[in-house]
């Protein structure tokens, strides 16, 4: 990835933390490829930090690469057919390269995950009860009636009331919302120090997905837990995260903290995004502007920018060679930005 | 380390109700639907019948299967129904009725012996394939492909050929064609489920491989096995009677197996046709009943009608 282009070449990890990162994420590279030897790299070179306690956002539209991202971190992708290249640290434990029976003892216990759909993530046989305290057997030691009050406690935390007797109830009795609070439950019933949330609220109707975004940001902010929060929202990132990540076809186009990200976008791509999204402080009658094209028009990104068959800020230089990731305005204002032709500041 | 941020949430929750009011179980809730199925009903009803009429067998029939009347047999003269022998003497003087309500208890043995047997035997192999995967999977399937090529009534001849001409070895045939059905179905199931959500969920919070496979994979399997044990209890009395009829059954005469009596009142079918309609009417209700049920549980137990 390196020296791919001129001298202005600052192929810097994005979102570098002062300190030790908790999770190190460098040159993560994921490759599926089929029997009929047809590859797809899924992952590009993906480099990022999340610093203990601080919220990530990972944005990108279906197929960006950024849930596959967090399950080949995590080591979930499975064996066949896949090949992830690059390193991933968690507090300086190299997870690609741990035995599986360590990274069993890390998942849940020290990063746990929530998955979109909390109708099918959660096992339809086991009342819920059982699938919360069997994290706790696991990890926690926890037993019998001690097992049960922990998991009634942790209902009670994520606002499931009337939580002894919830606890017998399966999931079908449940609710969409509740079924993610109790996913929640699941996944913080270690205190992990980072919990990944792949889409959590999608599945979810907009009024209880604002909900499960507050209980989300209310319990990371009271237990210091580190979040990698994925979504194609721009309006849940807004709402949350400390640094975005904007991914397009595998790679990060653009990072930033957040508040650098929402006033000053660079990439094409991402001003694509934002003039998308209905805004409240536009007025009344403004045009939402989609990206023209799908994401299937794109160019490998070793022969140029991905994005450009459908920018409309393209130029000669965006096809010919990747465009390197670089820096914009000072070093210290951490915002990166991978084009060679970036949208002026306003 | 106290999560109470939630605790306020709740108040305001709109996702607060839940559908069900008391823990039900899933398996309740099919059952509830299975309630509401006419099908299920007439299904369910015969079943019952059936297995009623096997059990308490002494105390239904009228005379012993084996008493002999010869009071008003001649040659070529069957009895036809009468007030003593409602349904009828058979070509040697005995009961027809009560041979029927015997009758119902050799199927029921032999179906619920060769089931069991071949239910065992091929979810133990579904298991084993479906947990492992890999060179394990490939090995097992293997196995049973070789025993689905295998014409189930030439396997139930070699098999009577091998143990002579008795009830146990109806039932081993009969239990070998299954094994290859569970073992698949299990498998095929399993295999589907370990790709579920709920599995990369359990996965990503760092349940174990055993556990996974035992607590969440298997116990998800398992509704097309059911619906496929109720199917295979209809399928082994039909093939119990077949394998009678062709002589495969038990040797012993006495033994009133409905295929048996089918196949010996072959030679009478034109002077005392309603000899043989009676085995015959008795097989079609009883398959008809677990087939019915079988195809009700299939629907309560469907997950795409569920919710």
């Amino acid at each position: 990835m390196s020296g791919d282009a001129g001298v202005a070449v600052v192929d810097e990890v994005p979102g570098l933390v002062d300190g030790t990162p908790l999770l190190k994420v460098r040159d993560l590279t994921v490759t599926f490829s089929s029997r009929n030897r047809t590859t797809v790299r899924a992952v590009d070179g993906v480099s990022l930090d999340v610093a203990p306690g601080s919220t990530v956002g990972i944005v990108g539209e279906s197929g960006s690469g950024k849930s596959v991202t967090s399950l080949a971190a995590l080591g979930l992708l499975g064996r066949r057919g896949v090949e992830v290249g690059g390193s991933v640290e968690f507090d300086g434990a190299d997870l690609l390269h741990m035995p599986e029976d360590e990274l069993r003892a890390v998942r849940g216990r020290e990063i746990a995950m929530i998955f979109q759909d909390p109708m099918s993530s959660l096992n339809p046989v086991l009342t819920v009860g059982r699938q919360i305290t069997e994290i706790l057997e696991r990890h926690r030691d926890l037993k019998g009636n001690e097992a049960r009050d922990r998991a009634a406690e942790l209902l009670q935390s994520v606002g499931i009331g009337d939580s002894l007797r919830r606890l017998r109830s399966y999931p079908h009795q449940l609710s969409g919302g509740m079924r993610q609070r109790v996913m929640i439950a699941m996944a913080l019933a270690c205190s992990p120090r980072l919990l990944i949330a792949d889409e959590p609220t999608t599945a979810l109707d907009v009024t209880i997905s604002a909900q499960i975004l507050e209980l989300l940001r209310l319990l990371v902010a009271e237990t210091q837990t580190a979040l990698v929060l994925i979504t194609h929202d721009l309006g849940v990132v807004a709402g949350m995260c400390d640094t975005v990540h904007v991914m397009y076809s595998g790679r990060i186009v653009e990072s930033a903290p957040r508040r650098a990200l929402f006033a000053e976008p660079q990439h094409p791509y991402t001003t694509g995004l934002l003039a998308s999204v209905p805004r409240m402080d536009q007025p009344r009658g403004n045009p939402l502007l989609p990206i023209p094209g799908s994401p299937s028009d794109t160019l490998p990104w070793s022969q140029g920018c991905a994005f450009a068959p459908r920018c409309t800020r393209r130029v000669p230089e965006s096809v010919g060679c990747p465009p390197p990731l670089l820096h914009v305005g000072s070093r210290a204002g951490r915002h990166l930005v991978r084009c060679v032709n970036p949208v002026p500041s306003p | 380390m106290s999560l109470t941020a939630g605790a306020d949430l709740a108040a305001g929750s709109a996702d607060s109700g839940a559908t069900g009011e008391q823990a039900a179980g899933l398996y309740r809730d099919a059952f509830r639907r299975l309630r509401r199925s006419p099908t299920a009903i007439v299904g369910a009803a015969l079943v019952a019948l059936f297995v009623f009429v096997a059990v308490f067998a002494p105390l239904l029939a009228p005379y012993s299967p084996t008493a002999v009347d010869l009071t008003d047999i001649r040659p070529g003269v069957f009895p036809g129904p009468s007030a003593e022998h409602p349904l009828g003497l058979d070509q040697l003087g005995r009961d027809e009725l009560s041979r029927i309500i015997y009758g119902a208890r050799y199927s029921l043995l032999i179906g619920i012996v060769s089931l069991s047997l071949g239910a065992v035997v091929g979810l133990a192999l579904g298991l084993l394939a479906g947990a492992f995967g890999g060179w394990v999977d490939g090995l097992v399937m293997r196995l049973v492909d070789i025993m689905l090529a295998v014409p189930s009534l030439l396997l139930a001849i070699g098999v009577a050929a091998l143990l002579g001409p008795r009830l146990l070895s109806v039932m081993i045939a009969i239990a070998v064609v299954n094994v290859p059905i569970f073992a698949r179905l299990l498998r095929g199931s399993m295999l589907a489920q370990r790709r579920s959500d709920y599995a990369l969920a359990a996965r990503s919070l760092g349940v174990t491989r055993g556990r996974i496979v035992l607590q969440h994979v298997f116990p998800n399997s398992l509704a097309p096995v059911i619906v496929q044990g109720t199917l295979a209890l209809a399928t082994a009395i039909i093939e119990a009677a077949g394998l009678a009829f062709l002589g495969l059954g038990s040797a012993d005469p006495a033994i009133p197996e409905w295929g048996r009596m089918l196949a010996e009142t072959n030679a009478f079918l034109a002077s005392a046709p309603l000899l043989a309609l009676w085995p015959g009417l008795a097989i079609v209700l009883s398959v008809m009943g677990f087939y019915l049920l079988g195809e009700a549980l299939r629907e309560a137990l469907d997950p795409k009608l569920r919710r």
